[in-house]
């Protein structure tokens, strides 16, 4: 109770300190001092510590389980374990509004820090931006979502958490995901205040590449994160469905991926301004447009809280105003710098980095429309349609093959103007390439033709990479290490897509199921009593051609509040394949729904999500750009 | 006449434009044959033509209706007005249970009979999907 009584007046003391952070920070923009106003940085540390104060209060709200809380209401119960009392507050709509808040103003203090060579009217002018941006999730949050409502009689019991947030990946997967939101706005801001200031320039380009390589490092991560939770959680066997919700994840990666490579452009030969900003403003925008369909209800998943319109339409105004604000911004400040623009040759690094923006965009357009279209046929039409995984893989897979090329050659380029070099060895790889993934292919499926072409170009970059990797001397190690993650994820996918086998069937307690590869043997099942579950564990043995036998134990719970049923499943992981092995309940019947499948490369699509982003970390602590 | 720039600048904005007209083009003809399109088992029943698409049918599982052998799932969806019988081979989600809502992807055999391929899982016990709200009208 008087938790939350403090949780709610420090974010009333956090709004009406942004005003004030505001009015001082312009008073201080016509000052003549060459460093910001002491009060400034002061303020912003203040206002992170009421936003803090308010946050923390909420957790604590939840440890006590202190029901007198709407939200701890609505979202805890009193035998969940601690672990998931906590997590609990940022897994729910109000609880996750305010974590948005705590890192917004988290990164603008930072960054007050960490700029103090930049220049002044710069700095303040990125405060001011990012002040607008906090207002208004501030307004949002007391407005719309208030984490702090209060609720009389206080009831004994809350409605507790859903089951399947109650996961280890998923209790860290929202906070790292939101880094990387979050993170992008300080790169929306400080790149409107920089065209105002006439600021894109080197100096700039150097600095702000920190602020994208931390956001794309915790976006790649958190999607990562998610992805796992999917695959072991859901139960169904896959990691990556083209579901809206995951696209929209996916959206603000592909331009951050492609601003990524544009700043280097831009920090090097002062090129692609306008580009730049405008991949900024995108990567925000398709952040909040994240966030707005999420929350609104429009996306129906386990992401969807809640189904209030008037949050949907408060952060639709909300959205608006920022894009309007941003693009006047842009149209009336920027000038191109003509200064070098058009000093290169076609081929050059360059040139490949365009090369790879306009496939970044493709990408873009490609999971936008597949996103975005059944939405917008509802709201015309009020047809319900859905968009299915064939139509983003016919559509991405031909321009992949391609990509990848691009990708195994432009590294080597020079700027301004190049020729390839070792022609023979690219050749040499190339036909290697072609023939490995020929040879492998062959034996493994069908469609001869289309999968050689994809592996072999994955294979191109594969070890055009790693031989990069073993003989360059670390001149560029963090993006060799970044790009043979990706050729490694690549890869990990493609085989793992290829070689994967699944078996479903109906089987009672003490059969027998045989098929082409081996046996699947249900022995027994057991029962077990947890805090907030009960579950059913079942035994099978898997023996395979080779008569070795694994066992695997898949697991039904039913949790008792709320009432939920969920399905463990046993995975049992090696270097070269998952055995995964899932069951579920059909009530009132003594079959069990049984689904056994072969991944392949399952653990490999995770550690090169993870070199991939090591490489951004290398890049990240480099010290000075190498020549 | 014109400057070797301009005539650059020409051929390269064609270049684009033509792009992206092509892009658009093959995204939108490929959405063309992968969307699936969702019904209620009443508009099944109002069809003149059958569909040969696959598509999605929306409703609750009637109750009694369920039988399960070890190869496949027989049940019928309603939106009580009309029903539906449908074939099902495949995992089924955990929420699957009679006088539940449900979501089933597949392909219709005629109007009386539907071969699924597929049971959308849901995660929520009161959750249901608004399509089916729709499809049972806000019973």
């Amino acid at each position: 109770m008087l938790a939350s009584q403090i949780g709610y007046y420090s974010l009333i003391l956090g709004l009406l300190l942004s005003v004030l952070l505001c009015s001082v920070s312009i008073k201080d923009l016509n000052s003549s001092s060459r460093q910001i106003n002491q009060n400034v940085l002061f303020l912003s540390f203040l206002q992170l510590v009421f936003v803090i104060v308010s946050f923390s209060s909420l957790i604590l709200s939840f440890i006590n389980s202190d029901f007198s809380n709407e939200t701890v209401f609505n979202n805890s119960h009193t035998t969940k374990p601690l672990f998931y009392k906590i997590s609990g507050t940022w897994g729910n709509h109000e609880g996750s509004l305010l974590l948005w808040l705590l890192v917004l103003t988290l990164f603008i203090f930072i960054f007050l820090i960490k700029s103090r060579t930049q220049p002044k009217k710069y700095r303040i002018l990125t405060l001011l931006f990012q002040q607008i941006i906090i207002i208004g999730f501030f307004s949002f949050i007391l407005m719309t979502s208030n984490p702090f409502n209060y609720l009389f009689p206080i009831p004994l019991e809350g409605l507790g958490l859903n089951p399947i947030l109650q996961d280890p990946a998923l209790a860290i997967h929202p906070p790292i995901l939101y880094l990387g939101y979050v993170g992008t706005s300080i790169i929306f801001s400080a790149s409107l205040a920089a065209v105002t200031q006439d600021y894109i320039s080197k100096e700039w380009g150097q600095h702000i590449k920190k602020w994208v390589l931390v956001s794309w490092i915790f976006l790649s991560i958190g999607i990562m994160l998610g992805s796992i939770w999917a695959y072991y959680e859901l139960g169904w066997g896959g990691f990556w469905f083209w579901d809206p919700v995951e696209n929209i994840s996916l959206m603000p990666w592909l331009t951050l991926t492609a601003l990524l490579h544009c700043i280097i452009v831009l920090e090097r030969r002062v090129m692609l301004t306008s580009w730049v900003v405008i991949l900024s403003i995108t990567t925000f925008t398709l952040s909040m447009c994240g966030t707005f369909l999420v929350r609104s209800g429009i996306l129906n998943s386990v992401h969807t809280f809640a189904n209030d319109p008037a949050r949907g339409i408060f952060i639709l105004i909300f959205l608006f105003i920022l894009i309007v604000l941003s693009l006047g911004i842009f149209f009336l400040f920027h000038k191109e710098n003509n200064k070098n623009s058009n000093n290169y040759f076609w081929l050059s690094k360059e040139t490949s980095i365009l090369i790879n923006n306009w496939f970044m965009m493709y990408f873009l357009s490609v999971v936008l429309i597949g996103t975005v279209y059944p939405i917008f046929l509802d709201v015309i039409s009020s047809e319900k349609i859905s968009v299915g995984p064939p139509f983003y893989q016919k559509l991405m897979a031909p321009f992949l093959i391609i990509f990848l090329i691009f990708m195994s050659l432009g590294p080597r380029l020079k700027w301004i103007k190049s020729k390839i070099e070792n022609k023979n060895s690219i050749i040499i790889t190339f036909i290697i390439s072609v023939m490995l993934a020929f040879f492998i292919i062959r034996y493994l499926t069908t469609d001869l033709l289309f999968h050689t072409v994809l592996v072999s170009a994955a294979f191109f970059l594969f070890f055009t990479t790693l031989k990069e990797l073993l003989t360059s001397k670390f001149n560029n190690i963090s993006q060799t290490v970044a790009h043979f993650g990706f050729s490694l994820l690549i890869l990990s996918i493609l085989f793992n897509s290829i070689l994967s086998s699944e078996i479903i069937t109906n089987i009672k307690v003490g059969e027998k199921y045989s098929y082409s590869k081996g046996e699947i043997f249900f022995k027994r099942i057991e029962e077990k009593k947890e805090s907030n579950f009960n579950s059913i564990i079942a035994y099978f043995e898997i023996k395979n051609k080779n008569r070795k036998i694994i066992e695997l134990k898949p697991e039904i719970r039913i949790y008792n509040q709320p009432v939920i049923i969920t399905s463990e499943a046993d995975i049992k992981t090696t270097l070269l394949q998952d055995k995964f092995l899932v069951m579920s309940l059909v009530k009132g019947n003594e079959y069990f729904n049984i689904r056994y499948q072969v991944k392949p490369f399952m653990i490999w699509i995770w550690i090169s999500v993870l070199l991939l982003s090591l490489g951004g970390l290398m890049s990240l602590f480099k010290r000075s750009y190498e020549k | 006449m014109y400057g070797k720039k301009v005539k650059l600048r020409f051929i390269f904005l064609v270049l684009i434009l033509v792009s992206v007209i092509l892009t658009v083009f093959l995204v939108l003809q490929t959405l063309k044959e992968n969307v699936v399109y969702f019904q209620s088992p009443s508009e099944i029943k109002s069809l003149i033509e059958l569909d040969k698409k696959k598509i999605r049918i929306g409703g609750m599982v009637k109750e009694k209706s369920v039988f399960i052998n070890s190869n496949e799932i027989n049940f019928i969806i309603t939106d009580y007005k009309n029903d539906i019988n449908v074939t099902y081979s495949g995992a089924v989600p955990n929420l699957f249970a009679e006088g539940k809502g449900i979501v089933a992807e597949g392909f219709l055999k005629d109007k009386n009979y539907f071969s699924a391929t597929k049971i959308l899982a849901k995660h929520d016990e009161n959750y249901m999907p608004p399509e089916v709200k729709e499809a049972i009208g806000d019973k």
